[in-house]
């Protein structure tokens, strides 16, 4: 026992220390307001220039300038020079196949997803439904479900992202354009292969980490492959600060393939032990991949839509280094009240609280940037998923420190209530924030504007309120099932019937996102087929097909 | 200039690296070391080739997603007095790879359910069919670890004991082999010997 507390003690001062020691290093020479390293994601005198692809032609694009004029940004000049969008041009394009690829294989992952996920939810209140193929038993579409998710749509959509944000963020064309085409291809494959794994009965059995070992090589390999353009990219770099954006990706880059490699390591892992790592890269697999990849698209769409700089560029590094720190050790949590030592669930449970640090850091940065200036929601589809995406992150990680607490965790542990926050993170932040990125990134890849405007309406608000209902219902119902089986005196089976309507609910709010979903598909198909009225207004960097003496710039309610 | 984004490149990479191997030491290595006892222990005994073969039909068709193997302390939940067993220590776990302690309770524990239901035609026909037996239920039928003959008795058959009205009039429903297997697996999945006071786990402090 107190070989354990002692440990204990040493392990939280050893993190309290190496925390005070980066934010030691961090922060020497970069206190202050305003630091040049914020400005470095605008041309020299861009700042107070809104930037947003995905508005609806020159109106919305003017609206959304004269909303940030009045709302008082610094507007020193606002004026992208035709230097700077020649080269923001070529940056754009540089990434345009890979970029392609790994949207189109996340939005197919999405729609596949959300179909699995939706047949599992139906079959929970109609266990007879689609009984009799092995195929489709709950068993195996609910894991088809997450890893279609995790590793379908988020991991591509993440990849996307990184592929054509870097570029801007280095002011350098991706190099290795088509090595990371091969990798984008690779891990789609690797997908579809464990997808089908799991469907006919082929799964590890470990959550998160269903993919049979030869599912997983296409994948590293492919994902090494991305993460080799990104890195070369990166020494290739024409900056002179690295923004923080960059910091997380390249962090994530580097993150994601130790995590899967330590955890698929054969023979090595079993009983006890193995529960502790398989939960261990659960959550890390979240706080260490989908989390800096959705951070660092927050950081960045949030300033670039509204031409301002973020809040506190300090705030942010702080941010990044305590999300790293803590966040890697609260895996723990998910055995309290199991077998494994008691040290580790503490460790877990005393960094989980200890994440409410970065946590405020990225709320007191997103909300200082983007308050005052609500109003350039209404003109800004990205804003719109982008915004939503960041409270919800605050909201998950808030939701998530205070789950870890044994208290709470007695009631909740078990039940349907840690799916829904499961989903608040994943969807209500890192999907929400992938949907405004496309919405940014694909009408820039493919110089072409969004078709129609309904559909990302539509999109929006089928996938808010579905989401609402799914998550509302879902907790509500988890936490009267939690409290039903802490109750010695009510049979077990009472847990299950109080659930049912709430697992109605949660049919309802899925459907809804799956429409959404639908026409968020239907819309980037129409996209990638170049549908709809040739509408080529001032939202593109240019009018004309890209030709590098003759690009034609022109900019959207600039005052200049 | 380009020296100062260099210096915050190799920060990010020792750091990154040293955040990502501090998480590696506390949750990998640590446990590696503490749960791994050096003696096998005399129970629970090594799993049989058809128990394991039923552990693979168990892992294939994701029971995990719904039932948990790891009964918790009194203290934290009435586990115990549901009849789920007493606390598991890391010493019940050795022969288990991969782990199945699950995270999801839509239906009960099952590391003692061999004690619970020690019926082999009682799962058989619960497997069939879960609301023939608990019409509440919200488990999955699984009709295709079965099949439905007429006809002559074949030899070896195994042929499942349902309750009236749950399976289609004029035939017999026979287990295969999957079938048997899993519930070999659930048959072994009792672990009420008694713990010495060794294995218990840490606590919590």
């Amino acid at each position: 026992m107190s070989f354990t507390v002692g440990l204990l003690v040493v392990t939280f001062l050893a993190s309290l220390g190496g925390l005070g020691l980066f934010i030691w290093s961090m922060s020497s020479g970069l206190f202050g307001p305003e630091s040049a390293a914020s400005r470095v994601i605008f041309g020299v005198k861009e700042i107070g220039l809104a930037e947003e692809p995905a508005a609806e032609g020159v109106s919305q694009q003017n609206e959304l300038q004269a909303t940030m004029n009045r709302t008082g940004h610094t507007g020193e000049f606002s004026v992208l020079t035709e230097e700077e969008a020649d080269e923001r041009l070529r940056q754009d394009a540089s990434g345009k196949w890979p970029v392609l690829l790994c949207v189109g294989f996340a939005v197919a992952w999405l729609v596949a997803a959300s179909v699995f996920g939706l047949m599992a939810s139906i079959k929970l209140h109609m266990p007879d439904w689609l009984a009799d193929e092995a195929w489709l038993t709950f068993g195996r579409i609910r894991p088809a479900h997450l890893n279609a998710v995790a590793y379908g749509w988020c991991s591509l959509a993440a990849f996307a992202v990184a592929l054509w944000l870097m570029p801007r963020l280095l002011r350098t064309p991706l190099v290795g354009s088509r090595t990371a085409a091969i990798g984008a291809t690779l891990w789609g494959l690797g997908v579809t292969a464990g997808i089908i794994a799991i469907l006919t009965g082929h799964s590890t059995g470990l959550e998160w980490l269903e993919f049979p070992w030869q599912c997983d090589v296409p994948m590293v390999i492919g994902g090494t492959l991305m993460g080799v353009a990104l890195l070369r990219t990166l020494r290739n770099r024409k900056v002179e600060h690295l923004y923080v954006s960059v910091w997380y990706i390249a962090a994530g880059l580097l993150w994601l393939p130790i995590l899967i490699t330590v955890a698929n390591w054969p023979g090595v892992h079993f009983g006890v032990q193995q529960a502790a790592m398989n939960w261990w890269y659960g959550h890390n697999v979240l706080g260490l991949w989908f989390t800096p990849i959705g951070l660092a698209a927050i950081y960045y769409f949030i300033p670039k839509v509204l031409g301002k700089p973020i809040h506190s560029y300090n705030l942010s590094l702080v941010g990044f280094w305590t999300l790293a720190f803590f966040y890697s050790q609260v895996g723990g949590h998910h055995l309290i009240g199991g077998p494994v030592p008691g040290w580790i669930i503490s460790l877990s449970i005393v960094q989980s609280m200890m994440m409410i640090v970065p946590v405020m850091a990225v709320a007191v940065n997103q909300h200082r940037t983007s308050w005052g200036h609500l109003g350039a929601l209404r003109y800004s589809p990205t804003l719109r998923f982008v915004v939503t995406g960041g409270m919800m992150y605050t909201l998950a990680s808030v939701q998530g420190s205070i789950e870890s607490l044994r208290i709470v965790n007695t009631v909740t542990h078990f039940t349907h209530y840690t799916v829904a926050h499961a989903h608040l993170g994943l969807y209500g932040f890192f999907s929400m924030v992938m949907f405004g990125s496309i919405y940014f990134l694909l009408p820039r890849v493919l110089d072409w504007e969004w078709p129609s405007p309904s559909l990302i309406s539509a999109h929006f608000w089928l996938v808010i309120g579905g989401f609402a209902i799914y998550f509302l219902g879902l907790s509500l119902g988890g936490w009267l099932q939690g409290l039903a089986m802490l109750d010695a005196a009510r049979p077990f089976i009472d847990s299950v019937v109080i659930t049912k309507p709430y697992l109605l609910l949660r049919t309802l709010g899925g459907t809804m996102m799956t429409l959404g979903h639908l026409a968020f598909a239907l819309h980037v198909a129409m996209m990638l087929g170049r549908r709809g009225a040739e509408r080529r207004g001032p939202t593109l960097l240019r009018r004309r097909s890209y030709t590098p003496s003759a690009a034609s710039v022109a900019i959207g309610g600039s005052r200049a | 200039m380009k020296g100062e984004a260099q210096v915050d490149i190799t920060r990010l990479i020792a750091g990154a690296l040293a955040i990502v191997t501090f998480s590696i030491v506390a949750l990998v290595i640590m446990p590696y070391f503490l749960t791994r006892t050096t003696e096998t222990p005399i129970k629970p005994a090594a799993y049989t080739d058809a128990q394991l073969k039923g552990r693979q039909v168990y892992i294939a068709n994701g029971c995990i997603y719904c039932h948990s193997q790891q009964p918790r302390d009194p203290s934290i939940a009435p586990d115990q007095q549901r009849g789920w067993g007493r606390p598991s220590v890391p010493a019940d776990y050795v022969h288990d790879q991969p782990h199945l302690l699950g995270t999801m309770r839509t239906g009960p524990d099952l590391f003692n359910i061999a004690v619970r239901q020690p019926s082999r035609d009682w799962h058989l026909g619960h497997l069939y069919q879960p609301r023939a037996y608990l019409t509440q239920s919200i488990m999955p039928a699984y009709p295709f670890l079965f099949e439905a003959r007429s006809g002559a008795a074949q030899p070896g058959e195994v042929v499942v004991t349902l309750p009236p009205g749950a399976a289609p009039a004029g035939v017999r429903i026979v287990a295969t082999p999957e079938a048997i297997a899993l519930v070999d697996y659930l048959l072994s999945l009792d672990h009420s010997y008694p713990v010495r006071a060794t294995q218990t786990s840490g606590g919590a402090p």
